[in-house]
């Protein structure tokens, strides 16, 4: 409260100069209507203050002297000396009050009447001031403004001010980049670096302390609505409950400053006029106790703030029965007037729904004074309202002037920036990331499950450049009220907090803009509206069709896939399409034969793969897998998990059971490959085909992984030892350290695992000689 | 007919032609470079350019004037007049500024047989060092050819 009045006191002081300026020019031209309102408003701005301050005096004195403005703005009363007199009385008095206030005095009772008295119409003697001071006590009359003023523990600053100390930082920060670029030029220096870090971080400390000097939570202006709603409420005798959200809103100081009184005015006019009585509220099967709901909330490019109340609604036609009366509307008009038009007839001059006028809000001011501070910040005000259900006014205050994050980016060679606000988020065109589709002329993002259309900012913007229908960087927006899409770019660069200003007209003109920033390279940056950019782009136009989910079939993002522990421990995976079903199957079902591993399932025998697949009659889990005619079973420990995986798969260098390398939280899991898996089997089905080849250290990971790839590409099936009969073989491979068995039918190619032989007659073949491996098994292969 | 007596212009060349400005519609002539263009802006917005601390919205007075001319080449220094319309700071480019200097008479009106870009940024005719010189408007300029297009 405090700190509610302290700022009651600056400004009204602050008014009071020039105001006096006012009365005095506005006695010499009595149809100065403009002056007349200046005055009118400033009386107006004291009563409402006073009324929620508790200043039961000042408020009286101002309410008098509004009511005789008021007559004269409604022109029933000409202005004459004698009402100017009376006029700069009362706001000397104000004046006088303001001091002893701040003072912390009491002010000397009395005298007030004698003024209030000096307004009233065909007062004979014209009152002078000097004559009204004459009746207040000698002390107070005339108070040394210098001597009573406390010393004040805040100062107020013209936003001007603050903009320049904004301006001559971010000049600063300009110097220091080209300083940064001279030093890079004439190669460093330790110690010229260090105190140049130094610079730049006292640079970016000051930076940050400016910008936040601008910067203010409305919660500052929302924390003097809970007093003032208790109070109006009890003055009415009407309980209210008021609901304030969205504290946390940052504003700027300067739009902040503007808004107050706009919010001051509704919300009294809420209490005063929108909510009814608890009787009526009875009568109309409402609670006793009105709502009042404050809400504040960004929303793309703009700050909006909802004042709504559970009242009896604005009647219409009473506005429009007294724009007739006050000659705003002629009846023809007002008849053929839209139901929307009717209640924007509140924002005339001079309308007042009121039937009467109260000490509160009551004479149709206000909601022409709110419309106009509003827009002359380039915001709007909105109303709506239903008859005996509520009204809700909406305040859209654009973001420009305010500081925003924003993402900056590239498209068409040319930086720009985007409100992070409307950012949903962004997807690299990548595997992984998101697929494109072209459906005709239009691009269609797949974006995991679903699809946006896409819209190439280049080209929205005519510049061309970049790839138009294969953009490599998409930012999904969702504009405030809009469709979301996907906006493709050619580069991301950073997060930054940006200082937005209003572009000239001629650009906002264009729709695509919300304003122009100067971010650190000192060459200004456009900020993009995303929500012109899809209207510019057509987004809005058949969005229904693109941005549907992803339909069944062909389309799909990530992978599902079964993970398991294979049976030689190590995690693996498949994906989830190729498995039927997962089986126990009983160990004597399984049959090693010819090489293979067979199952005899459900009349049938299903070849079965695996690592080491156990035929000693233990039962075993098995995959069941199809590709659609064929049918095989890979053998597994256990089933771990189901995921989802992206494409991100790098693949393995060599053909075989594993497609590839996936990530799964972090673990490197083993994808299986389908096709090599089918290839195997039914290979297998024909073995007169390939010739066989025996490894006989299959129990050797390099035999396994190494040399099994290698001996395939050769032309070969291979089986370890123990896989086949060795009669099959045409060729068996063996290490040279093994003893080498006797009464092989096929001839043995031995590999040694050291370059060096070990005489003369060693025949053996150093195994990472590829040349005579590939010559030995081409003899076997008859190639 | 706009009565002046003694009035101070800036005399500078745009497309060729020797012209002057009321000088108290100028803030100051700069030089600027790097300019950001803004794409699908109107013709005569050349872009954007940076006056310290502040973002100028940058004319291109041919454009302005309804001339086929190229757009000014972003990359080069340009001279510009400095105007501030509603709020708003522009850079007018110029060719070149020769001098602010006084004038005293008055503005004739305009003759017939300028093309109506000229006509409708020119405020007058006057008359200095023995030669006709068309007086711009800045607000005209800043406007842009949208009003005889429409």
């Amino acid at each position: 409260m405090d700190e509610l009045l302290g700022e009651f006191i600056a400004e009204t002081r602050e008014t009071l100069g020039p105001l006096v300026g006012e009365v005095v020019a506005w006695e010499a031209a009595p149809g100065d209507r403009a002056r007349l309102d200046a005055i009118f408003r400033f009386v107006h701005t004291v009563k409402g203050s006073c009324g929620f301050l508790d200043l039961p005096r000042l408020e009286r004195l101002s309410h008098a002297a509004e009511g005789a403005l008021a007559e004269v703005r409604e022109g029933r009363r000409t202005p004459d000396g004698v009402l100017v007199s009376a006029v700069l009385a009362i706001i000397d008095r104000i004046g006088e009050m303001v001091e002893a206030l701040d003072a912390g005095e009491a002010f000397p009772e009395g005298g007030d009447d004698a003024l209030i008295l000096a307004l009233e119409p065909g007062q004979d003697h014209p009152v002078s001031t000097a004559h009204a001071h004459a009746h207040a006590p000698a002390p107070a009359a005339a108070p040394a403004p210098a001597v009573a003023r406390a010393a004040a523990r805040s100062i107020r600053l013209p936003v001007d001010l603050l903009d320049r100390m904004m301006g001559g930082v971010s000049d600063l920060v300009l110097a220091r980049n080209e300083l940064s670029r001279r030093l890079r030029d004439a190669g460093h220096a330790g110690h010229v670096d260090a105190a140049f870090e130094r610079l730049s971080g006292c640079i970016a400390e000051m930076r940050e302390a400016i910008t936040r000097t601008r910067m203010q939570r409305i919660e500052n202006l929302f924390s003097a609505l809970p007093r003032m709603v208790r109070d109006l409420g009890h003055e009415l005798g009407k309980p209210v409950s008021l609901l304030v959200e969205g504290e946390d809103v940052e504003l700027d100081r300067e739009m902040i400053e503007m808004i107050r009184d706009p919010l001051t005015h509704i919300v009294r006019n809420a209490v005063d006029h929108g909510l009814e009585s608890a009787e009526e509220r009875a009568r109309a099967g409402k609670p006793a106790t009105g709502a009042l709901r404050v809400t504040a909330r960004q929303a793309g490019n703009q700050i909006l703030i909802d004042i709504a109340d559970d009242g009896r609604g604005v009647d219409s036609d009473r506005l429009v029965a007294k724009a007739v009366a006050a000659g705003i509307l002629t009846v023809a008009e007002a008849q053929a007037l839209p139901e929307a038009r009717k209640l924007s007839l509140m924002f005339e001059p001079g309308l007042s729904t009121a039937s009467a006028v109260t000490a509160i809000s009551g004479r149709g001011v206000g909601m022409d004074i709110v419309r106009a501070n509003i827009e002359r910040i380039g915001g709007v005000v909105e109303l709506a309202s239903r008859p005996r259900v509520g009204t809700r006014l909406t305040l859209r205050v654009p973001l420009t002037l305010t500081i925003i994050p924003a993402l900056t980016i590239t498209a068409g060679g040319q930086d720009f920036a985007l409100p992070r606000a409307a950012i949903d988020e962004i997807v690299r065109v990548s595997p992984k990331g998101a697929r494109l589709e072209h459906v005709g002329d239009a691009t269609v993002a797949v974006i995991r499950d679903r699809r946006l259309p896409v819209l190439a900012l280049g080209e929205v913007l005519g510049l061309g450049g970049g790839d138009g229908g294969h953009p490599s960087t998409l930012v999904v927006l969702r504009p405030s009220g809009g469709q979301p899409f996907a906006l493709g770019v050619d580069m991301v660069h950073d997060h930054e907090e940006l200082v937005i200003k209003p572009a000239a007209p001629a650009v906002m003109a264009t729709g695509l803009y919300a304003g122009t920033t100067l971010p650190d390279s000192g060459r200004p940056m456009l900020l993009l509206d995303p929500g012109g950019i899809a209207a510019v782009g057509g987004v809005a136009l058949d969005i229904g069709a693109v941005a549907a989910p992803v339909a069944e079939g062909p389309v799909e993002e990530t992978i599902r896939t079964l993970l398991f522990r294979d049976l030689d421990g190590a995690d693996r995976a498949v994906r989830l399409g190729m498995v039927e079903r997962i089986e126990d199957v009983p160990g004597d079902a399984v049959r090693l034969s010819g090489g293979r591993v067979r199952l005899a399932h459900k009349g049938r025998i299903i070849p079965v793969l695996g690592r080491d697949v156990p035929t000693d009659g233990r039962k075993l889990r098995v995959l069941m897998m199809s590709d659609g005619a064929a049918e095989l079973a890979y053998a597994i420990a256990e089933v771990t998990d189901i995921v989802h995986l992206g494409r991100d798969i790098v693949p393995t260098a060599l053909p075989g059971p594993v497609a590839g390398v996936v990530l799964v939280d972090g673990r490197q899991v083993e994808l299986l490959d389908p096709h090599w898996l089918f290839a195997t089997v039914l290979d297998a089905r024909a073995p007169a085909e390939r010739p066989l080849c025996l490894l006989l250290d299959g129990a050797d990971r390099w035999t396994r992984e190494v040399l099994r790839p290698l001996v395939e590409s050769a032309g070969y099936r291979v089986a370890l030892e123990g896989e086949a009969d060795p009669a099959e073989a045409r060729v068996i491979i063996a290490g040279s350290e093994r003893a080498a068995p006797d009464g092989l039918p096929a001839p043995v190619v031995r590999l040694r695992e050291h370059p060096e032989r070990h005489g003369a007659d060693d025949r053996t073949i150093y195994r990472y000689d590829r040349e005579g491996l590939m010559a030995a098994l081409r003899a076997g292969t008859g190639a | 007919m706009i009565e002046t007596m003694d009035q101070l212009y800036l005399i500078a060349r745009v497309a060729g032609q020797r012209v002057a400005f009321p000088s108290a519609e100028i803030d100051s002539v700069v030089e600027i470079e790097a300019i950001t263009p803004v794409p699908r802006g109107p013709r005569h917005i050349a872009g954007l350019a940076a006056l310290r601390s502040r973002v100028l919205t940058v004319i291109s007075a041919e454009a302005a004037l309804g001339l086929d001319a190229p757009p000014p080449d972003p990359a080069t220094v340009h001279h510009a007049a400095v105007v501030t319309c509603e709020g708003h700071l522009y850079g007018v480019i110029v060719e070149e500024v020769e001098d602010v200097v006084t004038i005293s008479g008055a503005v004739q009106p305009l003759r017939s047989g300028f093309g109506s870009g000229w006509a409708r940024v020119a405020l007058g005719m006057m008359e200095y060092e023995g030669e006709a010189l068309l007086l711009l408007g800045t607000a005209a300029l800043v406007a842009g050819p949208l009003a005889s297009a429409a």
